[in-house]
């Protein structure tokens, strides 16, 4: 493939639906096509530039909501999009794996051998499971105790091991430290998961076994558990000795520096980083996640390229869907004006995140961000946690809202 | 201002809801919007508020002035919110206003 800059867009219909920036060059390559990567492209599509998304899965299978279904509260189709959407909309969708990206030449190669170059590559590759950071805890150990931090077969796995699990045992989740994908979904799935228990096998308990002393909402979750829950649900904090330093996969045992626990349905949530392009292509730092940019998303570490989503960081974004959609904006914004020479307007960020401790009662996070000394930091004042004394009416409304949030979300990126 | 309008919009006055579902006729709710030219933080407003109808209030119906009036109320603590009190207070007024009119050019025909 030709390294020169191209220009496609004089007679594409893209280009007719957005004259401002016909005039505009450049070839954009988009890697990974979740809720961050998908939004960039149809984006920047939609601006009229020349956008290839490549994606190995031909479905896309959400992660929030997927607690619910691990409670049995909802199907897995539920969860399922494909990327006709995106298709008929006009990008064009390669179907394999990124395996490399050589940032000198501006260039990615598929597991296939072909070569994509690009004039911005937007870098969406989302969080691989650290399967090298806890000792015991391997892919294959993730068969016996699944992590369902992807969402998936392992999501379906951890709901046949709780249904299958007879009532008086012990379900336990192990959290990881910051930073990592979703800061309030084990403690949303503790909750939706002690809602299964209490009206299914009323007699099991669950533990969350956790590697750090402060966690998302934890007030909120804390006091609905107490009042929901009673002594079903427990947990330990680090100081406490919650952090698991290795798991016995074939026993079901958490190993900690305080003692043992032994699981009838483990769930190891263990630590990540970004997904494997970006640390084989130097794009993440010793941390294991990719510096960025806080206006334009471009990586520290490598020009041209952009990271949102999960794999970035630069501040106090969560790693959220809600955040990788947003950015996937902004970044879209930036990456045009860049691509026309202009300077890129700073943003404001908005995360929204939404948790349901039982199906008619959630609880939100929420924070505004702007680019400040280099991060995208927090806007003071703004931001926190829905009210801790708040009637059952407004816990309702938020489970409500979160399921409005998620069909305008999917609707927006895959519909 | 604190009644019962807390999970819901005001709408407005019948002049202007009119003129809005005039401008909403024709417009394509399956394409993403065009977000090119879109203020800080405003394209964020529409992973909740988005073109279809859910279980979230719907801004299609409401003038610019409507949603500023909104946010400037979320700001101040005038009205209360599940949510909205918490992101309206990282916007300054002239942020929210242009927020709000970028928001009322969304979804219309061209």
């Amino acid at each position: 493939m030709s390294l020169t800059r191209r220009t496609l867009l004089a007679s594409s219909a893209a280009a007719l639906a957005a004259p401002a920036l016909a005039q505009t060059q450049g070839k954009i390559v988009v890697i990974g096509g979740g809720f961050g990567g998908a939004s960039a492209a149809r984006f920047l599509h939609r601006m009229g530039l020349d956008v290839t998304l490549i994606e190995p899965n031909a479905q896309y299978i959400s992660c929030p909501f997927s607690n619910s279904v691990i409670a049995g509260l909802r199907d897995l189709s539920q969860q399922t999009f494909t990327y006709a959407a995106l298709e008929r909309q006009g990008i064009r969708l390669v179907r394999q794996m990124a395996s490399q990206i050589n940032t000198s030449v501006r260039r990615v190669t598929l597991a296939d051998g072909v070569m994509i170059s690009y004039d911005r590559l937007v870098l969406a590759p989302g969080i691989d499971l650290n399967f090298e950071a806890l000792p015991g805890y391997d892919e294959a150990a993730s068969n016996l105790m699944p992590h369902a931090w992807k969402a998936g077969a392992q999501t379906m796995l951890l709901r046949q091991q709780l249904e299958a699990m007879d009532d008086g045992g012990t379900v336990i989740i192990s959290a990881p430290a910051n930073p990592f994908r979703c800061p309030p979904g084990p403690y949303e799935r503790a909750s939706l998961i002690a809602w299964y228990l209490k009206n299914n096998k009323p007699r099991s308990k669950l533990l969350i076994l956790d590697s750090k002393d402060a966690f998302s909402k934890q007030s909120l979750f804390t006091a609905a558990w107490k009042e929901i829950y009673g002594d079903r649900v427990e947990w330990i904090g680090l100081s406490g000795g919650g952090k698991v330093t290795e798991v016995k996969a074939k026993e079901k045992i958490f190993v900690t520096e305080f003692g043992e626990h032994k699981a009838d349905v483990g769930n190891v949530i263990p630590p990540q980083r970004a997904g494997k392009i970006a640390i084989s292509a130097g794009i993440a730092d010793q941390t294991g996640w990719c510096p960025i940019d806080p206006v334009t998303f471009e990586a520290k570490l490598a020009p041209h390229i952009h990271v949102i989503g999960d794999a970035c960081v630069g501040g106090g974004m969560p790693k959220s869907a809600f955040s990788a959609n947003a950015q996937a904006k902004a970044c879209a914004q930036a990456v045009a004006a860049l691509l026309r020479g202009d300077n890129p307007v700073e943003p404001k960020l908005v995360n929204t995140c939404y948790s349901l401790v039982k199906p008619d009662y959630g609880i939100s996070v929420a924070g505004v961000y702007a680019p400040a000394k280099g991060l995208l930091a927090d806007v003071q004042g703004a931001g926190g946690v829905s009210a801790a004394n708040a009637p059952a009416s407004v816990r309702a409304a938020e489970a409500q809202y979160a399921e409005g949030w998620y069909k305008t979300i999917t609707q927006e990126v895959f519909g | 201002m604190k009644e019962r309008k807390t999970f819901r919009f005001a709408t407005t006055t019948g002049g202007a809801l009119t003129a809005l579902l005039f401008c909403l006729c024709g417009s394509s709710l399956a394409a993403p919007q065009d977000v090119s030219q879109s203020p800080p933080g405003a394209s964020a407003c529409l992973s909740c508020h988005g073109a279809g109808e859910t279980e979230l209030p719907s801004l299609k119906a409401l003038s610019a002035l409507d949603i500023e009036t909104a946010m400037d109320a979320f700001r101040t603590g005038a009205r209360d919110a599940t949510l909205m009190n918490r992101i309206a207070k990282g916007f300054t007024p002239e942020e929210s206003r242009a927020i709000a009119q970028w928001l009322t050019t969304q979804g219309r025909a061209p």
